[in-house]
């Protein structure tokens, strides 16, 4: 009889068992989602430009963004210059996103009163969960146009002498909250050079980085190595150094670089300024947002 | 001995047969933010919510990232500025329906109930009381509520620029339809 007793127990606590599932199982459970859905990362970088060159960034579908450039000249002309703030170039530029995936972009330099045209296009998306990207990949690519006086009366003046192109393939990851890094081939052609002996394609590889000090400041960085044996020795890579700074609707980057050029072709291949020697610019872009 | 065994099994039959736990995946929650300079209205279908109707716990979980705006910009300074949705990627509201026994699941109409718990939001948790209501009808409930909370208890900080564009209230509107539990 004591042993029926003890089986009948053991019975009752496995009956019960099944009795009450629900006590056992937490609402918690009920919500958990085994299919797990794709998670693309955005903000790899605060605007569509590191410092001078473009970021994997484009302008949100259906938004206009105006950004202001401003170079100014070099900071070692000391102070009647008042550090090259009496001199200054400018790039008033627009760029527009008709799809998720596209840019459209026209902008006007003063330095060689150049007019430029690109286009910006997303081909891969960093995302984790379902479906694992580790980089961002868009393309880039631009025709600029130089508008000076032709300079060069024994040559015929082809509007296609022009011309220059620069087409980038940007790869971008976003490591985590604050630092994000990207990379960019790049190569550059133009129609026309001015001597015999300059080469029209010139190849280089860019970098960039982004460093988040706080929620709306970061560090950026840039620097695009040109391959050797390419340019002449007046010519140096390119190196910026600056700061984001978001505030609402407007974004500010102030940065120092050795290139016054604010459009890809400038300062991949006419960088004149020796960072060693402090041939270095101040400027800053003013970044605002629209929407269409 | 056989009638326990008997008893046990009946009350097995009887609580699986009656199921009183209710979910949804696609619950809809939005906020409203009224300041002088702008209107900010952001809407998230993706809610997650379930209630157990026998015991009155309920429990809702919100992606942060899953809330859209009228423009994007606005969407990335929630995610990246406000809420900081990679740190705190998620919202929970969990506790227990005070006045769940009055709700009678078998008579279609709108009950009037108090929902008491810990909402979670930015990392931040407060005890809240929300006011709502259970809506039943054809065996499904709607769930709704409409509260208000300060931005400055779950430590979102406004900064002095953007005071005229973003409310120091907000106004938080559940609706979320829950259907019975299959599990």
């Amino acid at each position: 009889m004591k042993k029926c007793n003890f089986i009948s127990i053991i019975i009752i606590f496995i009956l019960l068992e099944f009795t009450f599932p629900s006590l056992s199982q937490n609402l918690d459970d009920l919500l958990n989602d085994n299919t797990k859905s794709i998670n693309y990362i955005e903000n790899t970088f605060k605007t569509t430009r590191i410092v001078n060159g473009h970021s994997i960034e484009s302008p949100d579908k259906g938004e206009l963004v105006f950004i202001i450039s401003h170079d100014f000249g070099r900071i070692n002309q000391g102070f009647y210059e008042f550090f090259g703030l009496d001199q200054g170039t400018i790039r008033l530029g627009f760029e527009y996103s008709p799809y998720s995936w596209l840019c459209l972009g026209i902008g006007r330099s003063s330095y060689q009163k150049t007019y430029d045209g690109f286009i910006k296009a997303k081909l891969l998306r960093q995302s984790s969960g379902n479906r694992n990207v580790p980089v961002s990949i868009s393309y880039f690519g631009d025709i600029t146009l130089n508008s000076l006086k032709w300079a060069y009366p024994d040559r015929t003046n082809y509007f296609s002498s022009r011309l220059s192109f620069v087409h980038e393939v940007l790869i971008a990851r976003k490591f985590n909250k604050n630092f994000s890094l990207q990379l960019t081939p790049a190569v550059v052609h133009r129609n026309l050079v001015e001597k015999a002996s300059d080469k029209n394609d010139i190849f280089a590889l860019g970098s960039g980085f982004r460093y988040k000090i706080t929620n709306r400041t970061s560090i950026n960085g840039e620097y695009f190595y040109v391959f050797p044996n390419q340019l002449n020795s007046d010519f140096h890579n390119s190196v910026s150094l600056g700061i984001d700074i978001e505030t609402g609707g407007h974004v500010f980057q102030i940065h120092v670089s050795n290139s016054q050029g604010m459009f890809d072709r400038a300062f991949i291949t006419e960088t004149k300024g020796n960072p060693l020697k402090g041939d270095l610019y101040f400027g800053f872009n003013i970044t605002r947002t629209f929407n269409l | 001995m056989k009638k326990i065994v008997l008893i046990c099994l009946t009350l097995m039959a009887a609580t699986s047969s009656f199921s009183q736990k209710f979910v949804t995946k696609s619950g809809h929650i939005w906020f409203f933010s009224s300041a002088p300079l702008e209107n900010i209205e952001a809407h998230n279908k993706t809610v997650a919510s379930a209630l157990d109707l026998a015991t009155g716990d309920f429990i809702f979980k919100v992606l942060i990232k899953s809330f859209s705006f009228e423009k994007a910009l606005m969407q990335q300074h929630f995610n990246e500025n406000y809420l900081e949705s990679e740190t705190y990627p998620e919202a929970t509201f969990k506790g227990k329906i005070i006045d769940i026994k009055n709700v009678n699941l078998k008579k279609d109409g709108v009950y009037n109930v108090t929902a008491e718990g810990d909402l979670t939001i930015h990392g931040v948790t407060k005890h809240v009381k929300v006011p709502g209501t259970l809506e039943v009808k054809q065996g499904k409930i709607k769930a709704s509520a409409k509260f208000n909370i300060l931005l400055a208890d779950y430590n979102v900080k406004i900064p002095k620029a953007v005071t005229d564009n973003i409310a120091k209230n907000i106004d938080i509107h559940v609706d979320c339809m829950l259907e019975p539990s299959l599990k």
